[in-house]
Formats: structure tokens, sequence, C-alpha cells
């Protein structure tokens, strides 16, 4: 297990079902962030028949909110762009991967069994990048393509389309195939807690 | 005096310009002892990634993670320091300047209102701890804490008859708990007394203002911390909730007396972006920065 990639947006099915759980991913292309108010914004509009102003099937969506700086020229610099906490979004992402046909979601701390059996269902992975990582994050942008719903959202909750190169490392943590990397790390930690407090019992240490 | 004060929130602004875009070296070099003991590539990749990026932050003098934290000041102030009623409102002052001039991500919030400031201050923030101590000048530190490695802090009121084994119980428990939530290699920070409050706030400057490797002076309590940083390694969480050998960078107690009737065991967490940086000022208006960053 644990093998590298270096893949491209938009990533195929194929392409998707081939990664297992701890994986490391380098992606480069399109992504596009999303929060809390961007999810339920989207799905709003595309449960609606409506259409999204940005392109998202075969894309990997990142659950931030980056800092970010307008250029001389006009044009946007992302200063700071570390994973925001995803089960936030746990509720919704189910809908928001049928719809949107995003191929990744990327985020920190891990989600729960409606994104796993969405990802399995519809041929997505949930990617985990480095926590506080955010300067790392914003070196990998190499062009904010655009930015939606600025005015309405803020600079954290817009969308910003961006052009990435060798954004990573990302850690594959749920696959197409059902695992969940950070149950299994879980639930060793939960058998050696036990271990630790019942087989010797007290520390010894107490009277 | 103005010009004075203006010194001082001068001297502010550079130690919470320091601590939010450079980790200190004792935190740099724990990832960097960590990336040595580590084996498997998920969490070597992880370890580099910090280290990566707090290069990268330091070299940019960006701000380490995105969410610049809670401002948090420590101060130990001579009885004869000129601003000592002043020292709050120029620690605000301070955290304003800074949040344009870093800048800081706004993360203060009225808990009734929902309406965040802007500016990162509002009631209590920034937090302002003050210890006096003979002489003229001031000592500070100030800590950036974030709020994903908040969220998991712990507090038991133990049974007095439990004691040790209620720590020790309470210790591995919030680290299970946290899984990979507060962003491991963690520091965790453990605090015992009378009171909850007390427990929480030794607990918290165990966590934040202890440097790494550092033992406490009390034997006992020396040979305590290293049993539970062992067994809370042992648990396997490792770097970024991944698995590995090393979840926590350091442990660190600290006590105070308890009542008879109460056993007080506050657990608190930092992540590895431990954002602290501490300095000194006189009464004259000089200052420097003492704390060693990369």
């Amino acid at each position: 297990m644990s093998r590298v990639y270096r893949l491209s947006t938009p990533l195929s099915g194929d392409e998707v079902r081939r990664l297992e759980a701890g994986d490391t991913v380098y992606l480069s292309g399109l992504v596009f962030t999303a929060r809390d108010a961007a999810h339920r914004r989207i799905i709003e509009i595309l449960e609606s028949g409506g259409e999204l102003p940005f392109p998202t099937r075969g894309l990997a969506v990142y659950h931030a909110g980056p800092v970010a700086r307008r250029r001389g020229d006009g044009g946007w610099e992302i200063l700071a762009a570390g994973p925001t906490t995803s089960a936030r979004m746990e509720p919704v992402e189910p809908d928001f991967i049928r719809l949107t046909g995003v191929r990744m979601v990327i985020g920190k701390g891990g989600m729960g069994p409606g994104t796993a059996e969405a990802c399995r269902r519809y041929g997505a992975v949930y990617a985990v990048f480095t926590g506080g990582a955010a300067v790392l994050a914003a070196q990998a942008v190499e062009k904010v393509e655009a930015v939606y719903w600025l005015e309405e959202l803020g600079m954290a909750e817009a969308v910003w389309l961006l052009r990435v190169r060798d954004f990573g490392p990302l850690t594959v943590v749920i696959d197409t195939w059902g695992r969940n990397l950070y149950d299994e790390v879980m639930a060793r930690v939960r058998e050696r807690l036990e271990e630790l407090l019942g087989g010797t019992g007290d520390s010894g240490r107490g009277s | 005096m103005a010009g004075l004060e203006g010194r001082l929130r001068g001297f502010f602004v550079e130690l919470i310009r320091v601590a939010v875009t450079r980790l200190p070296r004792d935190v740099y070099e724990a990832l960097e002892r960590a990336l040595e003991a580590e084996d498997s590539p998920v969490a070597r990749r992880q370890l580099e990634a910090m280290l990566e990026n707090a290069r990268l932050a330091a070299r940019l003098g960006r701000p380490l993670c995105q969410d610049t934290g809670t401002p948090l000041f420590y101060l130990r102030v001579g009885d004869g320091f000129p601003l000592r009623s002043r020292l709050y409102d120029v620690a605000a002052e301070a955290v304003r300047e800074a949040t344009r001039a870093v800048p800081l991500r706004p993360n203060a919030v009225d808990p009734l209102r929902g309406v965040n400031s802007g500016d990162n201050t509002g009631r209590y923030v920034p937090w302002v701890e003050v210890e006096l101590v003979p002489g003229d000048g001031l000592e500070a530190v100030f800590v950036a804490k974030g709020g994903g490695s908040e969220a998991p802090t712990r507090l038991a009121m133990a049974l007095p008859l439990r004691g040790l084994r209620a720590v020790r119980e309470t210790v591995l428990r919030a680290v299970a708990e946290a899984g990979p939530k507060p962003c491991p290699p963690f520091v965790v920070g453990v605090g015992i007394a009378a009171g909850g409050d007390q427990a929480l706030a030794l607990a918290k400057r165990a966590a934040l203002l202890r440097p790494l490797g550092s033992r406490h002076p009390d034997p006992e309590a020396a040979r305590l911390e290293e049993e539970l940083l062992e067994e809370v390694n042992r648990l396997g969480l490792g770097p970024h909730g991944f698995g590995g050998r090393v979840t926590a960078l350091g442990l660190h107690i600290e006590y105070g007396f308890r009542h008879p009737a109460t056993y007080a065991v506050g657990v608190v967490f930092s992540c590895w972006a431990l954002r602290r940086a501490s300095g000194v000022f006189g009464p004259d208006g000089s200052w420097r920065i003492t704390s060693e960053h990369i």
C-alpha cells in the first residue's frame, strides 16, 4: 500500500477507482473551494435545474477558505489556503457529490458513512491535505482562474476556482471500495487504549 | 508616556508577527526528530509537509496556518513597570494592528450575536494573563491558539481516591477521542489542581509555554511526564492521525495543591503549529525578541 500518484483533473472514474486508502496523490489542474455556504448554494442551484457558472464534473472540491490578496493587475494571489474541518460538510456531501460529479473531495479531519457511500456509488475519493500547511497549499496554486459569489459569501466562503500544480501530499482516506483509513487507525487506537487501561490494571503509581 | 506606549505596541505587534509566521526552533527540531523516528511513508510525508510549510512561512513571512488562532498574552510585569494599567488596551491595539499588517484571519466572534468583530478583538480577546514580579521591566509571551486544537480540551473532576490513576486515564482517553482533529503530532498539557478552572489554566500553560524537551523540576512530576508521553505515543495515532510512532511531540504537567475533596485534571492540546514568541521590554522602551525561531 501507500503508492504515490500524480493526477490531473478532470479525473476519470477509472483513475479514481484505482486509488486506495493510504495512497498519496499530487494533483494538478482545476480545483474549486467550497465550504458550508457554498455547498448549500451549489446544491440549491443544481436541484432546481439551474447551471453553475463554473465547471465541477471530474474536478476536486477543496474544503478551504483561503486568505487571498488582490494584485496590482486586478488578479488574485492566494497567501494561505490550508484545509478546513470536513466533518461540517458531512450532512450535504453525498448530494453534493451526486449533483456536481466531483471525483475528489479534499479537506481534513475525516468524513462519515454518508460520504463514504457516495464515494463508492458515484466513483469519488475523500483525501486529506496536511492540516495547518497553509503556505505549502498556497504555493501549489499556479493561478486563480476566477472567484464566484465573493460579494455575497465573503472571502472565506466564496468559490475560488484554482489552477494547481502538484497540490499535495493528499492522502486518500476514503476510497471507492468502502475503506476509511481514519476509521481503521482509530479502531486500533481504541484497542490500544483498552489494552493500556485494562491490561495492566492501574498504573501502580496511585498509592 | 505616549512614546513608551507606542513602543510597547510595536513590540507586541512584532511578537505577534514572529509567533504567527515563524515556528519556534524547539518545535521545528521536535518535528525533525519525529521524522527520524517514523518509517511509514504516509507518516513521513505528513511530517515533511509540516517542515516544508514551516520553512516556506518563515521565508515568505506568511501565517503558518490560515487559522491564526485566538490571541493569548502571558505577561510577567515588574512592580515598577510604568504602563501597568494600560497593558490590556495596548495588547488589544497591537492585535488590531497585527490583523491588518501580518495579516491575521479575523477570528473573534460574539457568542450571543454571532457577529465577528473583524479585528480579532472583543470581550476578553485578546486574553491577557498578568503575573507581578520584582523589577521595572516586562517579559511577554504571545501565543496564537488554533480552534481545531482547542475543541478536544478535557476536564475531569476525578475522585481523590483514584488520584494519579485518574490523571493517566483522563489523558489517554482525551488523546484517543481527539483523533486527528488537533493536528498531531501535538503537545499535550496536563494540569492538576483544586479547581477545574485552575487545572485547565495550568494545562494550557503546560501545553503552550513549556519548551519541548524540558522536564518538570519536581522529579515525581518529571517521571510521570515521561511515562505518560510514552503511553500516549503507544496509542499509535501518529502524524495527522494516519498511524505512527509519534502522536505527541511533548507532554508537560503543571500542578497546584488540591483540596482534600477534589482532584481536578485538565488536558489541553496544541497542534503541531505551536505559535509562540517571547521577548523582553525595558522601562526605557528598549525591547528584543528572546525566543528562537526558524
